[in-house]
């Protein structure tokens, strides 16, 4: 079969499985991403809190999830999760070996990983926000809440897009990894494919030309909306 | 917590190191060596020069290294005329494979920095450097690279250590480095929460080192810039 043939509609075909894969990547990122945010936001207010014992806890975190590999981090979830579960299901007598589904480790995995990168990005945001604009909410007697919802986080939000940006495309590539828990993503199905009609060169070179349509779309998207926040600030 | 199954784990892992550490240093040797080249092709300020440099570039850091690694182990063994070709004893050993794959992806990150680090030299450095007579050779020696350096430290720190990280990729194609030797270790063992934590430590403690050496460096670097 030639290359036409093989990447096509319809039932020879393993266009649709490819892009179903694709969306399947995308979901398992975002996913990953957006409750990574609610992660490093939770450390971020840990990192710059008064307690001693709350910033040490954050140093850890985002020492040793930056330091590890994310493979690693992948593996000890996957088989870290399914041990404990099978555990807990031999002390209540049932027999026999018991996982979480690929697609609930992938996004634990993912979502702890970029918790950290992420950390460290709004963590940067907040401090540069100018300490000046803090001040003067402070003295017109906005309250701790209304301090942190109206000055400073609209404000560090902005700083924190070019990282935020720089960390989706991390979680993007880092998604491909979830394949080695035999979750159905962009990776694995290429190697399904790979593995059927023996043409892995084809397979494999698809599935980058999908990430690479998938992260150059998202940086695109990411720079517009840059520019678009960046407006306000500019000098005519 | 059963602290001989710890040190028994230690042992095994540490077989892994060497692999581990040659796969990192090498990969970033021939990596610097290749982001130098891509790096000049992108300052060349010449077209056809320029966008092959930018594509290979766009290309790496836009798709996982994952996948470059298949498509350099699995894929390349589909051409025939390839297999017949003397790059064959290189390309089916899964050693060279992951060693070309690591280097091509940090080539493109690095040339990244080296461009950045260059840049960063302001332009009225070079003017003055030309200015007083200084040949093209003794600009790029003498006043480009090492303010170029000293800008692009931390930022190359920084690739090492994701260099490092990335080497456990090379146990999905079969090479026992440390992760390959954990992973192992937890089918004979069953008890993956030990092995991957030991195996994570040992990861941490590298790259400490490499944290720590290269904010020396730096400090040693940026001795003079201090008030």
């Amino acid at each position: 079969m030639n290359f036409l043939e093989v990447m096509s509609f319809g039932d020879q075909g393993w266009a649709a499985d490819m892009l179903l894969a694709a969306l399947m990547t995308c979901a398992i990122s975002v996913c990953g991403f957006l409750c990574g945010s609610v992660i490093g936001c939770l450390g971020c207010w840990a990192k710059l809190s008064r307690s001693y014992a709350l910033r040490w806890l954050a140093d850890v975190y985002t020492t040793v999830l930056r330091g590890v590999p994310d493979l690693l981090v992948i593996y000890l979830f996957y088989f870290g999760s399914s041990m404990v579960l099978t555990q807990l299901a031999q002390s209540l007598g049932l027999k026999g070996f018991l996982g979480l589904p690929g697609f609930f480790v992938g996004v634990v995995a993912i979502s702890v990983i970029s918790g950290a990168y992420q950390l460290e990005v709004f963590r940067g945001a907040v401090n540069s926000v100018a300490i000046g604009s803090i001040e003067a909410g402070r003295s017109i007697g906005l309250g701790k809440f209304q301090l942190f919802s109206l000055i400073i986080a609209p404000q560090a939000l902005r700083l924190a897009l070019p990282g935020l940006g720089n960390v989706w495309l991390l979680v993007l590539k880092d998604s491909a990894l979830i394949s080695v828990v035999g979750l159905v993503e962009l990776m694995r199905q290429s190697q399904i494919g790979a593995g059927a009609t023996h043409q892995p060169f084809l397979f494999y070179c698809t599935a980058a030309a999908l990430y690479f349509v998938i992260s150059a779309f998202s940086s695109h998207l990411i720079a517009r909306l840059e520019h678009k926040l960046d407006k306000p600030m500019r000098r005519a | 917590m059963d602290f001989a199954f710890l040190l028994e784990c230690f042992k095994r892992l540490l077989a892994g190191v060497p692999l581990t550490l040659g796969l990192s240093l090498f990969s970033c040797a021939i990596g610097l060596v290749l982001a130098s080249a891509i790096c000049a092709m992108r300052l060349s300020k010449k077209v056809w020069l320029d966008y092959p440099a930018r594509g290979f570039v766009s290309i790496f850091r836009g798709t996982p290294l994952l996948v470059q690694l298949f498509v350099i182990y699995y894929g390349l063994g589909q051409f025939s005329w390839l297999r017949e070709s003397f790059a064959w004893t290189y390309l089916r050993e899964a050693y060279w494979c992951v060693l070309a794959a690591l280097a091509l992806n940090t080539a493109a990150y690095t040339s990244e920095i080296l461009r950045g680090g260059i840049n960063s030299v302001q332009h009225g450095q070079i003017e003055s450097a030309l200015s007083v007579g200084l040949r093209k050779d003794q600009i790029w020696r003498c006043v480009i690279l090492p303010q170029a350096w000293r800008q692009m430290l931390p930022a190359y720190g920084n690739e090492i250590i994701l260099q490092i990280k990335s080497t456990s990729l090379a146990s999905i194609v079969t090479l026992m480095e440390v992760t390959g030797i954990a992973a192992k270790l937890v089918s004979q063992s069953y008890r993956p929460i030990e092995v991957f934590v030991c195996a994570g430590a040992l990861y941490l403690l590298f790259n400490f080192v490499v944290t720590r050496a290269v904010t020396l460096m730096e400090s040693r670097l940026t001795r003079g810039m201090r008030r």
